[in-house]
């Protein structure tokens, strides 16, 4: 079924920041999907040049609809028409959503700890808001690492949740600039920073890593060296050259 | 053709080395399920397990005193990107199977670290198949895979087990890590078999 190609409408395009949009899409027959899996889109000129991109779904909704969160790379071929063109209305071609592996499962009762760079935090997201509505009580901790408040996806709702939910704490570091009124200045990421602020080994917390190539491997790295089991640590690479696993 | 997006231009490149749905890139983007597992070179094995308790294996200097060749591939990743004619250097598993003897069709490789992924015996034999241990003339990187992995250039990537261990052969088609994990048992870019 997943390797099949299906058609896809937009319902909804919700911008996350300048260069960041949300896109929901409906496509008839879908019955959910596992929180952390992406989907593949097509897109086809009208020569019938088609590119494809994995895209990670941020949503977590068990119906037709879907939300992917496309960020915008300067030198893209398919995310700036993504992010600045695609309409309401408009179709495009799926496949998935795939992915057996980066995936949280409402059955799990482990802690989790989520470890996002960048828009790496989009699969995350999918896993928190398939937490919430779920009546899984483990405790999920998120470690946000962005390099500034403008290149933020989800803030509202992240903060949201932070506040609201017993189930769900937020710890954000950023490399470049903070928020107006931070307690700490920008810093790059240390190990020692990093293992501050995630659940310690004796929680024994599944561990999930997305981001770029070199966010990833450090991150995992610090997490092995510092006693975490290898087996609890589920990586993926995010963005760069066409996306993710 | 299915649905057009107007206005959608995209960038051709029209290259035939290019399988279906890939695109091309310069970088060699990192992809692994968990986090690369560190092999000191002399604790490194490759080994190769047929029936009746064969076990071949060979230490990293008994590897290294092979006849070692010079490979130029493309490579394609199943997530769409493909690297034309990368380089390496390795030992063809030509060679290291010179002294196996096995009915069995198929093959388990096993990494450090615990991953799997399955493969035909076919697609490993006949000039088609290395351990690789170098990449643009540097040592392969830990990231990459080092200190050596399986090449299998015909293959979508993830056939080409990073910090390779050894081959378990096999009866059967037994599908390794990602192959439980929604990939397709087989992996032909040319045919785009990506998803089972």
């Amino acid at each position: 079924m997943s390797s099949v190609w299906r058609v896809a409408e937009v319902v909804d395009g919700m911008p996350e920041n300048a260069t960041a949009r949300t896109i929901r899409l409906r496509v008839a027959g879908l019955m959910g999907h596992l929180a952390g899996q992406h989907i593949d889109v097509r897109l086809t000129a009208d020569d019938g040049y088609s590119a494809i991109r994995s895209y990670s779904v941020s949503s977590a909704s068990p119906d037709e609809h879907l939300d992917i969160t496309v960020d915008e790379l300067p030198d893209g071929e398919v995310s700036p028409y993504l992010v600045r063109d695609l309409a309401v209305g408009d179709q495009l071609e799926i496949r998935g959503p795939v992915g057996g592996w980066f995936v949280w499962r409402p059955d799990r009762v482990n802690a989790v700890q989520l470890i996002g760079g960048g828009s790496g935090v989009v699969p995350l997201m999918s896993m928190i808001r398939a937490h919430q509505a779920s009546d899984n009580e483990s405790a999920f901790r998120l470690l946000y690492s962005l390099k500034s408040p403008e290149t933020s996806l989800y803030v509202e709702e992240l903060h949201r949740l932070d506040q609201e939910s017993a189930k769900l704490t937020v710890d954000y570091i950023y490399t470049r600039s903070t928020p107006e009124g931070w307690p700490a200045g920008p810093a790059r990421l240390t190990s020692d920073t990093l293992l501050g602020r995630i659940l310690p080994v004796e929680a024994s917390p599944d561990v999930f890593v997305c981001g770029q190539t070199v966010f990833v491997e450090t991150v995992a790295d610090w997490l092995v060296t510092a006693g975490y089991s290898p087996e609890s640590i589920k990586t993926e690479r995010f963005g760069g050259t066409g996306g993710i696993r | 053709m299915g649905i057009i997006s107007s206005g959608f231009r995209g960038r051709r490149s029209a290259n035939p080395g290019l399988p279906p749905g890939q695109h091309e890139t310069q970088d060699f983007p990192v992809l692994t399920a968990g986090p690369a597992p560190l092999i000191p070179i002399d604790e490194w094995e490759f080994f190769i397990a047929a029936e009746n308790g064969q076990r071949l294996s060979w230490s990293w200097t008994e590897f290294m005193s092979l006849p070692q060749e010079e490979i130029t591939k493309d490579i394609h990743c199943v997530t769409s990107w493909s690297k034309l004619e990368t380089t390496w250097r390795g030992v063809s598993l030509d060679t290291l199977f010179e002294n196996v003897d096995t009915t069995k069709d198929f093959a388990t490789a096993h990494s450090f670290g615990g991953y799997t992924t399955n493969v035909p015996l076919w697609d490993l034999l006949g000039g088609k198949a290395w351990v690789a241990w170098e990449f643009d003339g540097e040592p392969l990187e830990r990231a990459h895979g080092g200190p050596a992995r399986l090449l299998i250039p015909h293959l979508y990537f993830w056939k080409s087990a990073k910090w390779i261990h050894g081959l378990e052969l096999t009866e059967d088609d037994v599908p390794g890590f990602w192959e439980s994990n929604g990939y397709h048992l087989h992996g032909n870019p040319w045919r785009e078999e990506r998803y089972s």
